[in-house]
């Protein structure tokens, strides 16, 4: 057997090979292309969820492994929305603008057709003129490079700014809340050119292809997103397998003795920090079209605590404890919050889940920081390590551990 | 004439046997008695000043009556009577000139004055100066207030005859400022206008500059040729520069008629549209008017066909503009009036904006106050103890939720606030030794880890607070002697509430000095903060130094969320509201370091304010600016304003 | 022979309080020197002045054949001209192996792009099985540093130094909390350094002071008090009022 970063950490197998399971059996199951067991509607909860996991594992990249607590991330992960909402709103809009003005008498020019649109998507804040911002939004090309570069420019000059000044702990954390809470104010705002409170919306409707039915769609979303947790949990993997994870990982424990190693700290921070917030983004830019809206209130700084909230009960500094995280937490609070978990009689009292769950949540979070500080990735130890008894010493990573499992059962 | 002639002689006769009395002010209302049964606006006038300058006392009452639809005339000899009705038939009469009961009759020989609204008011007018004189202060208030509301040139003389004769010296000082005002605006005389101008110039009252105002507003007037000597020039414009572009100087033309409309876009597709045949215009096939080229080419043949107007090019535009003087004119003809108003606003202007800038400096005082307040107990924490307290804004919302419910029990609002403040500290201080002896003092040292659990407790607490008091905003409300602002003038002012949270932000200041400089407590919560492990060897307890800051602190929050529920709703999302801004305020001010926090807080204060100011439409903006500042402050002062320095600071 | 850092006329007060006064040091290319001196004489905020972590108020810092001055550069800039720091308590990366320590710490391009790439060669193996050899750790290669006894960090921490190949090595209190026989090794450790390269070695114990048979330093309030053999400075009065005592 080659000794490749995959095989040597089995764990990477066993995830990708579960999500691939998991992708067909969806597919087998749901409406638009197997025996329609899981409607349309939870096909793409589960899209979604998805890209959460990949969200999620950019954020262990940035927190688990290299320590920085980024309360940004999921405003990378918007950005990525709008960048890919812009086009989808503009070329939807260019499709149904063109298709009403075929009736008129005197056929409309270009610029009659782009100022129609313009009126169409920025009439709800008053507005009819393209803002700056959507020069490119008729190419989907350039959108899609968007994508990956408006988030990575902002993290990357947010970081220079602020790894160059030392700017570590939980001094950073509340930064990068800063800097999330200031985002979301801005897009807010009418004058921002990205619709304000109301956000872009139908993003759904894929253009031209309105022939095809949702349940089609949906499916292929969710490959999409299938894909693209697996590519970046290969990405991720790869990175933290190597001399760059064993750095990254030298910066969470002790940034100075790295320093002194003659690393370039803030040059490895930063680097980690762009390249995760641009996977943020383009899981962003996968989740906004299932979920078809998207609005400033998403990038509140709230949803980035959510997001450290996943990785950290589904364990810090192992990828698969990410992803599993963000997919239990996000399914079984739309479970609790969609109201389809039963009432709870006390007889004095009954406990709606709907009102109860986040306070549920809330203590639950804070009794998995202080007594399970591994989160659910934590469990797979305690079978490990029953499968390895010999093994003595401080706990060992997700890596070493899951070796000795394999040696186990040979 | 005749017939109310004779029955005015009947009347005469009647009443001069009843009564014997001379009857004057029947006498006027009967010579003008044709003007007021026709009732019109136009010619009212002189019936109206009849009455009014009569010189008559009884004169007021007429015409209140009058204004009031209380005058009717009686068919049978035209007099007129105030009448009150008695029942659906019958009305009682009496008489202008005595006030006596003349008598009942019958409402079918009576015939009701309908004023309509035009001459009401300008009966109302010409009421105002009998009010002017009138002995009871409060009309003559009144009458001050009508003339403010709506000023007119005709109350002029009234009211300076008025200032003489009132006793009063605070409306005398009112009469004497309302008659500059009135003077500026209505007196013929212009050097008396100027006189006024120069005597007001400086006034910040916003009456003075609604007076001046008008008389320097402008209008953009083009000429054909020179400008005549006639018009009083405010300035005069040249088309293309930076004040007056050519297309809003060809519009003016447009305007005045003096130029033809330049044919749009919108026009052109119109025209088109009406010579359309369905399948071409104008030889022009339709299919191809999806692009400007041809849509111009159709036009033009629309044109040569004589069937729309022609397009005007810009070289006309040029021609016309070429042909044409522009300028502002000012719609007061005289241009000394006009320049000494200008000196007088510029004044003003000048006094005005030294007067918002203390307003401004106000308004961050009360906004430093306010950010102090609420980020003092997280900088005890912060810096004593290197936690990071994310339900800190939630310890905010419990102390203004504390002081809801005491008022809900205590219904005096200034017992009950006097109540709130100390239950609110009790209930937050319990909580937050509850939290550190539960959570938090098992985290030290993992201080991302606190960040993420106190975060838990947060949402918890919030859930918590929407499901006990729902999620409407609930009311907090100010004892009565905390409402309404102390006004300095016209432009500066400010509330008694923020006042108040000033000065509890001072007092704050005072008793946390206090308690670190001069207790037991404030010398080992230093010792702790400079070293723990010696203070713990010297006898001091950390951990209890630990839970009693961290009450301190919470505590405090308490306090704070009572102060800002005064003035904002309660709502269970209060403290998130603040929560950003009082890190940032720790984080710019510096941790560890009472000054700081109070430097944070007021650099964040004068910020926030100052950029509303620069757009004061957008509050929103402000705070994405005022934190995209702070994110560029920490470059250079990674550690704050006030910075702890040396081996100390550690890393 | 030729010099290779030279720290001239360099202060720096905290708060104050002068941590160095008027500092003057030089040491050449294969060099061991020693410095002692009592707590608080400066000797780790002359370690953190050269590799960069504190910034002096005034002086010259000034490195290799070419004089560049250190002074302004970042610490990991320093660490790459070849500068290598020990702490004084042992710093390992402990939540990984003895062999990723090492490997990390192994002379390589160190911009995050060539790291990323980087696969460890046959030759980078072979030389990590000769670092271990020489610390004592060719068994606990893939152990978990955060396992290893006290000593043997130290020795990892010394391992990770050679792996860096630094032209100077500073080392602070590399024998505290070590055994005899420990010692005994870290001596041969550093003696055998200090062929190749310049070794500047913070210490309280005399004895081991004495086997390193080097030119010692003595530090006092910041300054250099005396300098030369061991014998020789222990025979100054000066140095036996202010630090060996009577």
């Amino acid at each position: 057997m080659p000794n490749t970063f995959l095989t040597r950490t089995p764990s990477n197998v066993i995830f990708l090979i579960v999500l691939a399971v998991f992708a067909l059996g969806v597919t087998v199951l749901a409406e638009g292309s197997g025996i329609g067991f899981i409607s349309t509607s939870f096909v793409k909860t589960l899209g979604k969820t998805l890209c959460l996991a990949l969200v999620a594992v950019a954020m262990d990249l940035v927190w688990g492994y290299t320590g920085i607590l980024s309360l940004g991330h999921f405003a990378f992960f918007g950005l990525g929305g709008y960048m890919i909402g812009m086009w989808l709103m503009y070329a939807r809009t260019h499709g149904i603008v063109v298709t009403s003005m075929a009736e008129a008498p005197i056929p409309p020019t270009e610029s009659e057709i782009v100022d129609a649109i313009g009126n169409q998507i920025f009439g709800v804040v008053g507005s009819s003129e393209f803002p700056l911002v959507w020069a490119f939004s008729d190419s989907f090309a350039i959108q899609l490079i968007l994508v990956v570069a408006v988030p990575g420019l902002l993290a990357l000059v947010f970081g220079w700014l602020a790894f160059r000044s030392r700017v570590t702990g939980v001094y950073l954390s509340i930064l990068t809340q800063a800097m999330t809470l200031a985002l979301a104010l801005y897009l807010f705002q009418n004058d921002s050119g990205l619709r304000g409170n109301n956000g872009l919306s139908g993003l759904q409707n894929l253009p031209g292809l309105d022939h095809v039915p949702q349940a089609q769609i949906s499916i292929w979303f969710f490959w999409a997103s299938a894909v693209a947790l697996a590519l970046g949990y290969l990405f991720a993997a790869w990175l933290v397998s190597g001399k760059f994870g064993s750095v990254m990982r030298g910066i969470r424990d002790n940034e100075a003795r790295v320093r002194f190693l003659g690393y370039s700290v803030e040059g490895y921070k930063l680097f980690v920090f762009t390249a995760t917030a641009m996977i943020a983004g383009v899981a962003g830019a996968l989740y906004y079209p299932q979920a078809g809206i998207i609005n400033p209130a998403e990038i509140a700084p709230i949803a980035s605590i959510y997001l450290a909230v996943w990785v950290a009960i589904g364990g810090r500094g192992r990828l698969y404890g990410a992803a599993i995280g963000a997919v239990f937490v996000s399914l079984v609070s739309s479970w609790f919050t969609g109201g389809q978990a039963p009432d709870l009689n006390l007889g004095f009292y009954t406990l709606k889940w709907v009102d109860w769950w986040l306070i549920v949540l809330g203590f639950s979070f804070v009794l998995v920081t202080l007594f399970a500080p591994k989160g659910i990735g934590g469990l797979v130890d305690l079978w490990t390590y029953r499968k390895s008894p010999d093994r003595h010493g401080a706990d060992l990573g997700p890596d070493a551990g899951a070796l000795r499992e394999q040696e186990a059962s040979q | 004439m005749k017939r109310p002639l004779l029955a005015a002689l009947l009347v005469l006769l009647t009443t001069l046997s009843a009564w014997a009395q001379s009857t004057p002010m029947q006498d006027i209302l009967q010579e003008h008695s044709d003007l007021i049964v026709q009732s019109s606006r136009k010619t009212i006038e002189p019936a109206i000043r009849g009455v009014a300058a009569s010189g008559l006392p009884q004169a007021q009452e007429v015409m209140r009556a009058w204004q009031t639809k209380k005058m009717w005339i009686r068919t049978s000899d035209g007099l007129f009577f105030r009448a009150d009705k008695l029942d659906a038939k019958t009305y009682r009469l009496f008489d202008f000139d005595t006030g006596a009961v003349v008598g009942d009759s019958p409402k079918s020989d009576l015939k009701q004055i309908k004023p309509n609204s035009g001459i009401r008011a300008m009966i109302a007018t010409a009421l105002v100066q009998f009010q002017l004189m009138d002995p009871d202060p409060v009309l003559r208030t009144e009458a001050l207030l009508a003339i403010e509301r709506a000023p007119d040139g005709k109350l002029l003389e009234p009211l300076r005859a008025s200032i003489d004769r009132e006793r009063d010296m605070v409306l005398q000082a009112r009469k004497i400022r309302i008659e500059r005002l009135l003077t500026i605006a209505y007196d013929q005389d212009e050097p008396t206008r100027i006189a006024a101008i120069n005597e007001v110039s400086g006034d910040l009252g916003l009456d003075v500059r609604a007076t001046l105002n008008p008389l320097v507003t402008t209008k953009l007037t083009a000429f054909a040729g020179d400008i005549p000597d006639t018009v009083n020039v405010a300035r005069v414009l040249e088309p293309g520069q930076d004040t007056l572009s050519s297309e809003a100087a060809y519009g003016v033309l447009v305007a005045q008629g003096m130029a033809p409309a330049q044919v749009t876009r919108d026009d052109m597709r119109l025209a088109l549209l009406e010579h359309s045949d369905g399948t071409s215009v104008a030889g022009v096939p339709v299919a191809q008017l999806d692009a400007d080229a041809a849509r111009s080419r159709a036009y033009a043949a629309l044109v040569d066909a004589g069937l729309a107007q022609p397009l005007v090019s810009d070289a006309d535009v040029a021609t016309s503009l070429a042909a044409h003087r522009f300028a502002e004119i000012y719609n007061e003809p005289s241009a000394a009036i006009t320049t000494a108003a200008q000196d007088a606003l510029d004044r003003i202007t000048t006094r005005v904006a030294a007067g918002q800038t203390i307003d401004l400096t106000l308004d961050a005082l009360s906004l430093a106050s306010i950010y102090f307040l609420a980020a003092i107990g997280l900088a005890i924490t912060f810096g004593v103890m290197g936690v990071i307290n994310m339900a800190h804004g939630e310890f905010i919302m419990m102390g203004a939720y504390t002081g809801y419910v005491v008022q809900q029990m205590v219904p005096n609002h200034t017992v009950s606030i006097l109540l709130a403040v100390p239950l609110a500290f009790a209930v937050t201080f319990v909580a937050g030794v509850a939290m550190e002896r539960l959570v938090i003092r098992w985290l030290y040292n993992r201080p991302l880890e606190t960040l993420l659990a106190t975060f838990g407790i947060s949402i918890a607490l919030q859930q918590l607070a929407k499901n006990i008091f729902g999620t409407q905003a609930r009311p907090l409300t100010a004892p009565g002697w905390l409402d309404g602002a102390w006004v300095l003038n016209d432009v500066v002012s400010i509330s008694y509430i923020r006042i108040a949270i000033f000065v509890l932000a001072l007092i704050f200041l005072g008793v946390f000095l206090f308690i670190m400089r001069r207790t037991r407590l404030g010398l080992e919560t230093r010792a702790v903060t400079q070293n723990r492990s010696m203070a713990a060897s010297m006898g001091i307890n950390p951990e209890r130094v630990n839970m009693l800051t961290f009450g301190l602190g919470s505590g405090i929050a308490g306090i704070a969320g009572v102060a800002i529920g005064l003035f904002a709703k309660v709502t269970s999302e209060l403290g998130s509201d603040y929560i950003v801004q009082s890190f940032m305020t720790v984080v710019v001010g510096g941790v560890g370091n009472i000054w700081g926090t109070l430097a944070g807080a007021t650099m964040i204060g004068f910020f926030q304010k100052g950029v509303e100011w620069l757009n004061p439409s957008n509050t929103l903006a402000a705070q994405t600016y005022m934190i995209v500042f702070i994110i560029i402050f920490i470059q250079f002062r990674p550690r704050g304003i006030i910075a702890l320095k040396g081996r100390a600071a550690g890393d | 022979m030729s010099r290779l850092l030279e720290v001239s006329g360099v202060s720096v007060s905290f708060d104050g309080f002068k941590a160095i006064n008027n500092l003057s040091f030089a040491i050449g290319d294969a060099e061991m020197r020693a410095i002692i001196g009592p707590n608080g004489a400066g000797k780790t905020t002359f370690m953190d002045i050269v590799t960069g972590k504190t910034r002096p108020d005034e002086g010259r810092v000034t490195w290799g054949e070419r004089n560049i001055s250190l002074l302004g550069m970042s610490e990991a800039r320093i660490a790459r001209e070849g500068v290598g720091r020990k702490f004084q308590k042992p710093t390992v990366f402990e939540d990984q192996t003895v062999k990723e320590n090492l490997l990390m710490a192994l002379q390589a391009n160190r911009s995050p792009f060539a790291v990323m790439f980087y696969r460890a060669s046959a030759q980078d193996l072979t030389r990590v099985d000769e670092l271990a050899e020489e610390i004592g750790l060719s068994d606990a290669l893939s152990r978990k540093s955060g396992e290893l006894s006290h000593g043997q960090k130290q020795w990892l921490e010394i391992g990770m130094l050679l792996a860096q190949e630094p032209r100077l090595l500073l080392v602070d209190e590399p024998a505290a909390g070590m055994t005899p026989a420990e010692r005994e090794h870290t001596t041969e450790i550093l003696v055998e350094a200090a062929k190749t390269r310049a070794v500047v070695v913070v210490e309280h114990d005399m004895e081991f002071v004495r086997r390193l048979n080097c030119r010692v330093t003595v530090l006092h309030e910041g300054s250099v008090l005396a300098e030369g053999s061991l014998d020789h400075v222990t025979a100054n009065q000066q140095v036996i009022d202010v630090y060996l005592g009577r």
